[in-house]
C-alpha cells in the first residue's frame, strides 16, 4: 500500500473511513444502510491497516442470500478503502454463517459459496429489489404531495414531475433510486414511472400509486421486524439503531420508535 | 365466542400449533435457531403480560393449549397447521399424535390440518393418501423452505408438487395454507416470491390458497396476485400482533388487504404458540383505522372484523355457526 498522508493514519481515523464506508452498504430488502439499521457488530483496526468486521442480523433464518450480498458489499466496500491491507468480514449466529465466512474467507464469490445452490448470480435479486426501492421512494414523494395538498387529486398525480417535487430527503432518496435504475432525473422528467421510467397511462395512475403504496408498507414492515427482532436478539444493538428518514404516514414517525423501545 | 358492545363474534384460530421444540427433540443448531427465532417474535411482538418464559415456550402441550385458546382465548374453532421440520427435529416440530389425539378428544373444536413435502416423490404421495384417510383432511399446510437432504426447499409449481395437488384434489383436500421461508433452490431467486402461488391456483381453481403472514415479507407481490385469483385468501399471522406494538402500521396493512381482496378472504390466526388468542381477539375487536388514515383507508365495520374473525374461516372449513353470529351479507368461500 501507498504511503503518504495515510501512513501516520489513527486506528481511530480509519474506523471512522470504515463505517463511513459501510453506511453506502445497503440491505437490498429494506433498502436502509446496514450502519443505521444496526447490523455491523463491531469493526475492529489491527495494526493500522487491518479491519475485522462482525456482522449480525435480527434472526437465524434471514435469507441465505440476502446476508450474503450485504457480507460481501461491506467486504468489498472496506477493501476498497486507500490504505487497508487486508479486510475480514463474518456473519454471526446465522444458519450459514460457517458457509458464507468460509466463502468470504477465500474471496469466493456468490458461486463459489454456495455451491450448487447457486445458479448464476445475485444480479437479478439486486435489480427486484433495486426496483421495488424506487417504487417505495416513488411512492414516499408522492403521499406527502397528496397530503400537503387535499385539493390535489391522485389522478393529477399523472402530471407530476421531478421539478415539482420539494428539497428534502424524500425527494433526494428518490433521485438516488432513479439513478441506481439509470432512469433520469431532469426537473421535466415524470415522477410515477414504471421501472423503465415510462409513464402510466392516466386511467391506471390510482391504481399504480396503490401498487407502489404497498410495496412501501411491505418495506416499511420488514423493516420494523428487523430492528424490533434485533433489538430482542442483541439488546445492546439498540443504540447502534438509527430510524430511516422520511415516513409520510405523519404522525407515526414520532410516536412509534419510541413505542418500539418498551414492547 | 367474544362478545363486546352488544355484537357477539364467532371465533376460528385459523392457525395453531402443538410443538415439541425441547434440546430432547433437536437434532442439531438449528433446531435450536429455529425455537429462538420463533421465541423473539414471541417476545417482540407480545405484550409485557403475555409474554412466555423460554421454557414454557419449548413445550406447552395439549392441556395448556386448550386454555389459552378455549378457556381463556375466546376461540370456538382452531385448525392445526403443523411444520415438520425434519432436519431439524426428531420427531417433528409440529406433534402429529399429539395433535390428532387431542382433535378427537375435543370433537367439533380442532381440525387437523397435515404436511406433505413433494420432495418425497411417490412415497410421499402414497403416504398422503394414506394420511387423508386416517386424519380426514380438509387442508394441508405446505412450509416450502423446508430442509430436505441437499435441498433447501422447493416451489409449489414443481412438477411432483403438482401431482401432490392434483392428489389433494382428487380426495377433496381443498384449503392449502403456504408459509414462505428464507431457503430455495436456486438462492438466485426471492425465496418469498409467491409466483408460484399464482400458477397453481390457476390451475387448481376448486382448491383454495391461504397465504399465511399476508405474503410478508411480500405483501405487495400477494396483494396483486390475491386480486386476479379469487381463490387466493390472506391469513393474518404474524402481521396482526402489531396491532399492540404499531397500531398505525397494522391500520396499513389491514387497509391494504381490505382494498385488493376483499372482507371474505381475510382469517384471523394468532400463530399459537407464537402468540396467544386472547389479546389478539380483543385488540382487533377494538381495533379501528385512526382517523387522519382515512383519506387512504375507510373505518372498518363490523361485519367485516365477524368475517375476519371467524366467519370466513367456518365457511372455508364448513364449520357450522350459530345463526346469533353471523352477519347480513354472509361469508363465502
Amino acid at each position: 500500500m501507498s504511503a503518504g498522508p495515510l501512513a501516520r493514519e489513527t486506528g481511530k481515523a480509519l474506523e471512522r473511513r470504515a463505517r463511513k464506508a459501510l453506511d453506502a452498504v445497503h440491505d437490498p430488502e429494506l433498502d436502509e444502510p446496514i450502519t443505521d439499521l444496526g447490523f455491523v457488530r463491531s469493526l475492529e483496526v489491527h495494526s493500522g491497516r487491518r479491519l475485522t468486521v462482525h456482522l449480525r442480523l435480527p434472526t437465524s433464518f434471514c435469507s441465505p442470500n440476502f446476508a450474503y450480498l450485504m457480507a460481501s458489499d461491506a467486504k468489498d466496500a472496506l477493501a476498497a478503502l486507500p490504505g487497508v491491507e487486508a479486510v475480514t468480514v463474518l456473519l454471526d449466529d446465522h444458519h450459514d454463517s460457517e458457509m458464507i465466512n468460509r466463502g468470504l474467507a477465500a474471496d469466493a464469490d456468490y458461486r463459489g459459496t454456495f455451491g450448487a445452490e447457486a445458479e448464476e448470480s445475485l444480479d437479478e435479486l439486486r435489480l427486484i429489489f433495486r426496483r421495488k426501492a424506487h417504487a417505495a421512494a416513488m411512492e414516499r414523494v408522492l403521499t406527502s404531495l397528496l397530503r400537503q395538498d387535499p385539493a390535489r387529486t391522485v389522478e393529477r398525480l399523472h402530471e407530476v414531475v421531478i421539478g415539482d417535487l420539494p428539497g428534502g430527503t424524500a425527494t433526494h432518496a428518490l433521485l438516488r433510486r432513479r439513478e441506481a435504475l439509470g432512469l433520469g432525473v431532469a426537473p421535466s422528467d415524470p415522477v410515477l414511472v414504471d421501472e423503465h421510467g415510462r409513464r402510466f397511462p392516466p386511467d391506471e395512475v390510482p391504481l399504480r400509486l396503490r401498487f407502489a403504496r404497498s410495496v412501501r408498507i411491505s418495506m416499511d414492515g420488514n423493516a420494523h421486524f428487523c430492528r424490533g427482532l434485533l433489538r430482542t436478539r442483541y439488546p445492546e444493538s439498540a443504540a447502534d439503531q438509527s430510524p430511516r428518514a422520511v415516513d409520510p404516514t405523519g404522525p407515526a414517525c414520532v410516536t412509534t420508535p419510541l413505542k418500539e423501545h418498551v414492547s | 365466542m367474544y362478545s363486546k358492545d352488544g355484537e357477539n363474534y364467532f371465533i376460528v384460530d385459523a392457525h395453531v400449533a402443538l410443538w415439541d421444540a425441547r434440546p430432547e427433540n433437536q437434532i442439531n443448531i438449528h433446531g435450536k435457531q429455529f425455537i429462538d427465532c420463533f421465541y423473539d417474535y414471541h417476545r417482540n411482538l407480545s405484550p409485557e403480560s403475555e409474554k412466555w418464559s423460554y421454557e414454557e415456550y419449548l413445550y406447552y402441550g395439549g392441556e395448556r393449549l386448550m386454555k389459552d385458546l378455549f378457556t381463556d382465548g375466546y376461540v370456538d374453532h382452531a385448525i392445526f397447521q403443523p411444520a415438520r421440520l425434519g432436519a431439524f427435529y426428531r420427531n417433528g416440530f409440529g406433534q402429529t399424535e399429539e395433535a390428532f389425539a387431542l382433535t378427537q378428544r375435543h370433537p367439533g373444536k380442532l381440525t387437523y390440518n397435515h404436511y406433505w413435502d413433494p420432495r418425497f416423490e411417490q412415497a410421499g404421495l402414497d403416504q398422503l393418501r394414506r394420511d387423508a384417510e386416517r386424519f380426514q383432511l380438509k387442508g394441508a399446510k405446505l412450509y416450502t423452505a423446508e430442509w430436505h437432504g441437499d435441498s433447501r426447499g422447493y416451489k409449489l409449481d414443481d412438477p411432483w408438487s403438482y401431482r401432490y395437488l392434483e392428489a389433494a384434489q382428487e380426495m377433496g383436500i381443498r384449503n392449502i395454507h403456504i408459509h414462505k421461508g428464507p431457503t430455495i433452490r436456486p438462492l438466485d431467486r426471492d425465496a418469498f416470491d409467491v409466483a408460484d402461488v399464482d400458477k397453481v391456483a390457476t390451475q387448481f381453481p376448486d382448491l383454495n390458497f391461504v397465504v399465511e403472514h399476508c405474503g410478508l415479507p411480500r405483501l405487495e407481490d400477494f396483494c396483486w396476485i390475491a386480486t386476479q385469483e379469487p381463490n387466493v385468501h390472506a391469513g393474518l399471522a404474524v402481521a396482526i400482533p402489531f396491532i399492540h406494538t404499531r397500531p398505525r402500521y397494522f391500520a396499513q396493512i389491514i387497509g391494504e388487504l381490505l382494498y385488493w381482496l376483499d372482507e371474505n378472504r381475510i382469517q384471523f390466526s394468532s400463530d399459537y404458540a407464537l402468540w396467544t388468542p386472547k389479546w389478539l381477539v380483543e385488540s382487533f375487536v377494538d381495533f379501528q383505522i385512526p382517523e387522519d388514515m382515512r383519506g387512504e383507508y375507510p373505518p372498518i365495520t363490523v361485519a367485516q372484523k365477524k368475517k375476519i374473525l371467524g366467519l370466513n374461516a367456518a365457511a372455508m372449513y364448513g364449520i357450522e355457526v350459530p345463526a346469533e353470529y353471523t352477519v347480513a351479507q354472509p361469508a363465502g368461500v
